[in-house]
């Protein structure tokens, strides 16, 4: 045996992810592996930057491998090291700060960088261009601040980005200089359906506009002047003009340059042993920039690293834009000439244009506007070459016409055939996706993605995705993840919650306005959802709707069957006194309370008391020093502890303080369903944290931290998250857990059903191996509980809500004698 | 509904003003051993309907109000406002009375009561 080679992989974008993947899946020990990225970052899915900067997604989301990915994979990542040279001599590079690496074989993935016009201005404060998180960062920051943004370019990039900084809340101005806009992908019928969805989202277009001129004052932007003389104030610019393959270091080191860096068919450049990928490639004289085929090549890169004999021969490509609401696909070539027919089908009414362009009885073209279901059939047979004249008359109508079948997008894709692709990012055909559903049992949409990588990218497909496994499973497929919320609207949880922070959603009615509720103020079920997920999204702004919540979250306490309360004051992890035991012996004797039981979270209920009496009992409870204990919240209710060291001969930890810790720093906070903790002080469990919501062990050595247990309706012991050492790190943990529950949960959804559906291993990652995030969840959770923490059974002593435990009029009956109460 | 309050002659009697009265929520007016409750919808309809679900004796008044109807805070039945019907697959009816607004004043009919 050889000693392993060595293989260095220059930039850390969305192609040598790919490449990377496909040789560790293929050959996982052919090489020892190091990857240089300039970006201080792991790999994200640079396509999904446009829901980042609309605020649909974060950046957490967007994450393609995470640093674990790179250990596991036993791969070396070099964070924030731009190299700087290739001595092709020695086989080995050097980055900025330093660090070498010899290779074997050397993979040059640098991309592109965007262009930028050298306006008079260019280099003002707030120019900036939209390649890469930190621009979205930039983009975001100057956002907050509000004004006008004026976008140089009304392509794919440039559109995205208006769209973006608009759902920002910004005022945009588009600035392109051809007469229609994407005019490389859309033909003039279609731009000028898209300017109009454009205008009609508050944009400004501007066509045929040739900027002249960045206007600065004091350094930064402050406008900008076109030939016409026209002047736009603007306090940022955006350049979204095209990308430029990243030549640098390339060409320093000798290696073959034209427009990019010049390959072969196998992928090598005019080094055998240097190979190039992604944007910064020319191949046959293209340079490539959506990821599709910057997919292609890394796969054939992988299979000639491991000595196979791939070669690449160019991609037509597809390009869907991606902004919510705006549905628009094209494909190849769609110039008129000579020899060419088009097939057009027009629908005013309701916004749609779909135009065919045919050539010797092929389709070498489609644009698609309003309706683009049908783009990836036409794309296969525009790849395929397919002839279509026995399809001629009914083509436009799309695949499901053919035969006369109803329009059911179920039979179009059951008609599809087995290697027609469906999801054009990630390359994957529909057999490649049915096959594995089978094989594997595959019964949701994200396990055919994690299997698959069928819609993992842009996810644009994932319709085509869910209705092929419809056809595959019929009704084994359970798309629970749709379930609408309540018959007010056909949006599920996940959905309403996606958009009220990507529409900036922050009253009730706007939600309902925006979102379509068929409804005119939603019903018993949805309200209260909504009420809860604009608590938790915006808790500085959003004033808690009080006629949105079930009765108990509005009188703090719990209705019984004859309409009665019961009170359940907080008993600090289950700690009571004398002092305590005896307010509330005359408690129940002053309201003459009928019932006093103790509760499974170690606590004191009293039932029976009458709505009139609560204030009065909530005031003398709250002289002997008790809040509520929020037993009707779906919020967190009890800690639960053993008596840990200060008594236990067996404790190892201090788990009464412990939980007094949680309960006290908690306590306040909503969340989707109620939260239950426990605390026990040694692996004897006293405390039952193994079927709590979120549990705590201690042991000699520290804590293990547990959640997702039930003890209800069902049952089900807890999962580990980790294990720490100190208490500090038990509340930053459990504290970020919560919170991160707070923020995915759907209403009235326990904590081990969440956990269910988001997966285990993500959440252990996100809390345990990822501290930046950790500390962010919990920070959110810090921030929301100064909104929180307040003790609604005082401010109802203190007057709140009064009318609400008060009769409007009591009426003497039979005289009618009418006596007001108020 | 008995003969005998069929025949009873309407009695109107001030109960308040529409400010005592949140909306899309509900007060009770005690009539006697009886208790009514009076909702005000999102849009400022007001109505009243014995505080008791069909069901099993639910307060309605404790409910949520939605789209002229209440949801009892029990077991979740759904009450029309207007009927006192119950709503989709339940049956079973409340009690409803008579409301009537005079310049911001609200009147309720308990000649039915008597």
């Amino acid at each position: 045996m050889t000693e392993k080679q060595k293989l260095v992989v220059i930039g850390n974008g969305m192609a040598p992810g790919r490449l990377l993947e496909k040789l560790i899946d293929q050959e996982p020990d052919a090489y020892d592996i190091t990857i240089f990225n300039a970006e201080p970052r792991v790999n994200y899915n640079r396509l999904m930057l446009s829901p980042v900067l609309s605020g649909e997604k974060t950046y957490e989301d967007i994450i393609t491998h995470s640093d674990s990915w790179y250990e596991e994979n036993g791969i070396t990542l070099y964070k924030s090291a731009k190299v700087v040279e290739i001595d092709r001599i020695a086989k080995k590079v050097t980055s900025k700060n330093g660090i070498t690496a010899t290779y074997d074989k050397l993979v040059v993935a640098t991309g592109s960088n965007p262009f930028i016009i050298p306006l008079p201005g260019h280099d003002l404060k707030n120019v900036l261009t939209y390649r890469d998180l930190d621009d979205v960062e930039a983009m975001l920051d100057m956002a907050d601040k509000g004004g006008r943004a004026v976008v140089i370019g009304g392509g794919l990039l440039g559109l995205e980005a208006a769209a973006g900084l608009k759902a920002q809340g910004m005022d945009v101005t588009v600035l392109h200089i051809m007469p229609t806009l994407m005019e490389r992908q859309l033909d003039p019928a279609a731009a000028f359906l898209l300017r109009r969805a454009f205008e009609d989202l508050g944009i400004d277009v501007r066509c045929e506009a040739d900027t002249k001129e960045i206007t600065g004052k004091n350094g930064k932007v402050a406008g900008v002047r076109l030939a016409d003389g026209t002047e736009i104030e603007a306090t940022m610019v955006c350049m979204a003009v095209g990308i430029r393959p990243s030549l640098d270091l390339a060409r320093k080191s000798g290696i073959e340059c034209n427009r990019g860096v010049v390959v072969a068919d196998d992928m090598r450049t005019s080094d055998k042993d240097i190979f190039a990928l992604g944007e910064c490639v020319e191949h046959r004289g293209e340079c490539y920039g959506l990821v599709a085929p910057l997919y292609d090549m890394a796969g054939v890169i992988a299979d000639n690293l491991l000595d196979g004999s791939s070669e690449y021969h160019g991609s037509v490509m597809a390009t869907k834009l991606k902004v919510t609401g705006i549905d628009l696909y094209s494909a190849g070539d769609f110039a008129e000439g000579e020899g060419r027919e088009e097939i057009v089908l027009r629908d005013a009414s309701a916004n749609i244009y779909k135009r065919l362009v045919i050539e010797d009885n092929k389709i070498i073209g489609a644009v698609l506007y309003g309706e683009t279901s049908d783009g990836p059939w036409f794309f296969d047979m525009l790849k395929k070459g397919t002839d279509i004249s026995e399809l001629r008359e009914t083509l436009i109508f799309g695949q499901a016409f053919q035969g006369g079948t109803p329009l059911d997008p179920m039979a179009a894709v059951a008609a599809l055939p087995d290697d027609a692709e469906i999801c054009g990012c990630n390359g994957v055909c529909k057999s490649a996706i049915t096959g594995k559903i089978t094989e594997l049992g595959l019964t949701s949409l994200d396990d055919v993605r994690a299997h698959t990588k069928a819609s993992a990218s842009c996810g644009t497909c994932t319709g085509l995705v869910e209705q092929l496994m419809a056809a595959t499973l019929g009704d084994a497929f359970n798309p629970n993840a749709v379930a609408a919320m309540c018959p007010c609207t056909d949006l599920g949880h996940g959905d309403v919650r996606r958009l009220i922070k990507a529409k900036n959603l922050k009253t009730i009615p706007e939600v309902m306005q925006e979102l379509e509720w068929t409804t005119s103020c939603g019903c018993a079920k949805c309200r209260p959802a909504l009420n809860y997920y604009l608590v938790a999204d915006w808790p500085d702004e959003y004033a808690d709707d009080y006629q949105s919540r079930f009765i108990n979250e509005r009188v703090h306490a719990n209705i019984q069957k004859d309409g009665t309360y019961s009170v359940v004051p907080r008993m600090w992890g289950g700690m009571t006194s004398s002092k305590e035991l005896r307010a509330i012996a005359d408690v129940v004797d002053k309201f003459e309370i009928p019932a006093v039981k103790c509760t499974g979270g170690q606590r004191i209920d009293m039932l029976g008391i009458k709505k009139e009496d609560l204030p009065a009992v909530w005031s003398d409870l709250g002289k002997a020093g008790f809040v509520s204990g929020q037993a009707y919240a779906k919020g967190l209710r009890t800690v639960k502890t053993c008596v840990g060291t200060d008594w236990c001969r067996f404790g190892t930890q201090d788990s009464t303080g412990l939980g007094i810790k949680l309960e006290r720093f908690m306590w306040g906070s909503w969340t989707p369903a109620k939260l239950k903790l426990a605390v026990s002080g040694c692996p004897r469990n006293c405390a039952e944290a193994t079927c709590k919501d979120i549990g705590v062990i201690c042991v000699d050595s520290g804590y293990e931290i547990h959640f997702a247990g039930a003890a209800g309706l069902d049952i089900k012991g807890t999962e580990i998250l980790g294990n720490v050492t100190t208490e500090e790190e038990v509340m930053e943990h459990v504290v970020a857990l919560a919170q991160m529950y707070r923020e995915q949960g759907f209403y009235l959804e326990r904590i081990y059903k969440w956990a269910k559906r988001i997966g285990l291993d993500e959440i252990r990652s996100q809390i345990m191996d990822q501290p930046e995030r950790r500390k962010a969840y919990y920070e959110r959770f810090v921030f929301s509980q100064k909104f929180a923490q307040v003790d609604p059974w005082n401010e109802r002593v203190s007057g709140k809500d009064k009318h609400e435990f008060k009769p409007m009029a009591m009426i003497g009956l039979p005289s009618g004698s009418l006596e007001a109460a108020e | 509904m008995n003969m005998h309050t069929k025949i009873a002659a309407e009695k109107w009697v001030k109960i308040g003003t529409m400010d005592d009265i949140p909306r899309q929520g509900s007060r009770c007016i005690s009539l006697g051993e009886k208790t009514v409750a009076v909702f005000r919808t999102v849009d400022d309809q007001v109505f009243a309907l014995e505080d008791k679900c069909p069901h099993k004796n639910g307060p309605l008044s404790q409910g949520i109000v939605h789209d002229g109807c209440v949801t009892c805070p029990l077991h979740n039945w759904v009450i029309s406002l207007a009927t006192g019907e119950a709503q989709g697959a339940d049956k079973g009816a409340t009690a409803a009375y008579g409301i009537r607004i005079e310049n911001d004043a609200v009147f309720l009919d308990i000649g039915t009561l008597v």
